[in-house]
């Protein structure tokens, strides 16, 4: 093999990198809080009492599970023109990661929801709570502590699928490292720097959920 | 909306939506297929290898899972090229979703041998069983029955992200589906076609493999 690595042309578009790197967190952070939202009402809407919203709750998380992620975010970007509804890119490819991961977190939050024990449902049907301040104050908090190793997971992968935004263009780390490869053909280097880069944000990222659930599991005791 | 237009096309383009459907079906078996074996052997090598096997098993894991599956993609296609190897994109494309589909495996494994007792191994060395019979015929059993459910949830994700091959041109059925539309405009309804496609074979994918899990779960119920 007679390839000499040359990292300079690299590094000298170290800014472009940055910024796309910041990019796709900023669309995760975005994406995630409102797929957690959407999660969150599909996962009590698979609990309701009418069964009609409980299926149409299941099938929404059936059918955006299984669907690949790039023919939503081509479907939106491309094929919702045609029925006048027109986003920008960076606002199309939030609604495909935002709808793709509410399917993700509500099977999270169900989960969450059933690991509650009923007896503390049942402590505070005895107490006198009313329905709504016995899920306030006593079924979201144990549900969301169940949950948040999961959420961490879900993060990571969902920062990882930013990486999807470069199919429309949206100038994410994957998007410049494309760019890169073809200008400066210093291709072994701007792989070996753009998968470090997703490497050490998804550690990062990792860190950060770890010591946050520590902190959580702390408090409980 | 045009949909007698859009049956025609679906009509007059059905061989190519059919073979897009069946290079996505292909490229998936045969990066699952790889993926598990060398999977297999990664995950065993993080649980039980000797040190200079567990550590690099272990680096490849958290590497492979840190990448997203494109930048492996167009990294394993750039980088192939540009080192000699004249891998083609169908290759390329197949190479990396089975580096992709072994880390999951070498993962998924770890964690389902890890949960089972260790005093089945000891047990297993007590009646004279070699290392590989102890894991032939005790460990990997019950291993395969914890990591059933997680292992189909990564068929289904090969599956989703064979889409990614559409990007270095590997005219499977997202790219067959980019290529129709580029002629007739009806990005809407082959986009939904192609959804619903991709949609019907990881729904099956998962049917299979809850039916399977039923029929590995019955001896078990059975014993105890």
């Amino acid at each position: 093999m007679s390839y000499h690595f040359n990292f300079a042309p690299i590094l000298a578009q170290w800014p472009l990198l940055l910024s796309g790197i910041g990019l796709g967190l900023l669309l995760a952070l975005v994406s995630i809080a409102i797929g957690s939202l959407l999660g969150l009402v599909v996962a009590f809407a698979t609990r309701a009492p009418s069964r009609w919203l409980a299926s149409l709750a299941f099938a929404w998380i059936s059918i955006l599970r299984n669907l690949p992620i790039l023919v939503i975010v081509l479907f939106l970007f491309f094929g919702m023109p045609q029925l006048g509804l027109s986003l920008d890119k960076i606002t199309s490819f939030i609604v495909a990661l935002s709808l793709y991961t509410s399917a993700y977190m509500a099977e999270v939050f169900r989960a969450g929801l059933l690991s509650v024990p009923p007896g503390l449902i049942e402590a505070g049907q005895a107490i006198g709570l009313t329905r709504s301040r016995i899920q306030r104050d006593i079924v979201l908090p144990i549900m969301f502590r169940n949950a948040l190793p999961a959420f961490g997971n879900n993060f990571v992968s969902l920062f990882k699928d930013t990486s999807l935004a470069a199919t429309i263009a949206v100038p994410e780390l994957t998007y410049y490292a494309r760019k890169i490869n073809s200008e400066t053909f210093r291709v072994i280097e701007v792989w070996l720097v753009a998968s470090l880069l997703y490497i050490v944000c998804c550690y990062a990222i990792t860190l950060i959920l770890r010591a946050l659930e520590k902190r959580l599991v702390l408090e409980a005791n | 909306m045009q949909w007698d237009y859009f049956f025609d096309q679906v009509i007059s383009h059905r061989d190519a939506l059919l073979q897009g459907t069946a290079v996505t079906i292909g490229v998936s078996l045969s990066a699952i297929v790889a993926g598990t074996l060398l999977g297999i052997a990664i995950g065993v090598a993080v649980t039980y290898g000797i040190k200079p096997l567990r550590w690099p098993a272990r680096v490849y894991i958290d590497i492979i899972r840190g990448t997203p599956v494109l930048v492996l993609v167009l990294a394993t296609f750039y980088i192939s090229s540009a080192v000699g190897l004249d891998l083609g994109a169908f290759q390329a494309g197949v190479l990396a979703l089975t580096l992709f589909c072994a880390s999951h495996v070498g993962e998924i494994l770890r964690g389902a041998l890890q949960a089972l007792p260790r005093g089945q191994i000891e047990a297993g060395r007590a009646i004279g069983l070699t290392f590989a019979g102890i894991f032939r015929h005790i460990l990997f059993p019950q291993a395969l029955r914890y990591a059933l459910p997680t292992w189909i949830t990564a068929a289904v994700e090969m599956v989703k992200a064979s889409t990614l091959l559409s990007v270095i041109g590997v005219a499977e059925l997202l790219l067959t589906t980019q290529q129709i539309i580029s002629n007739n405009f009806l990005n809407m309804q082959f986009y939904l076609l192609a959804g619903l496609i991709y949609f019907l074979i990881d729904f099956a994918i998962e049917q299979v493999g809850r039916y399977v899990g039923r029929r590995l779960d019955r001896p078990a119920r059975r014993t105890t």
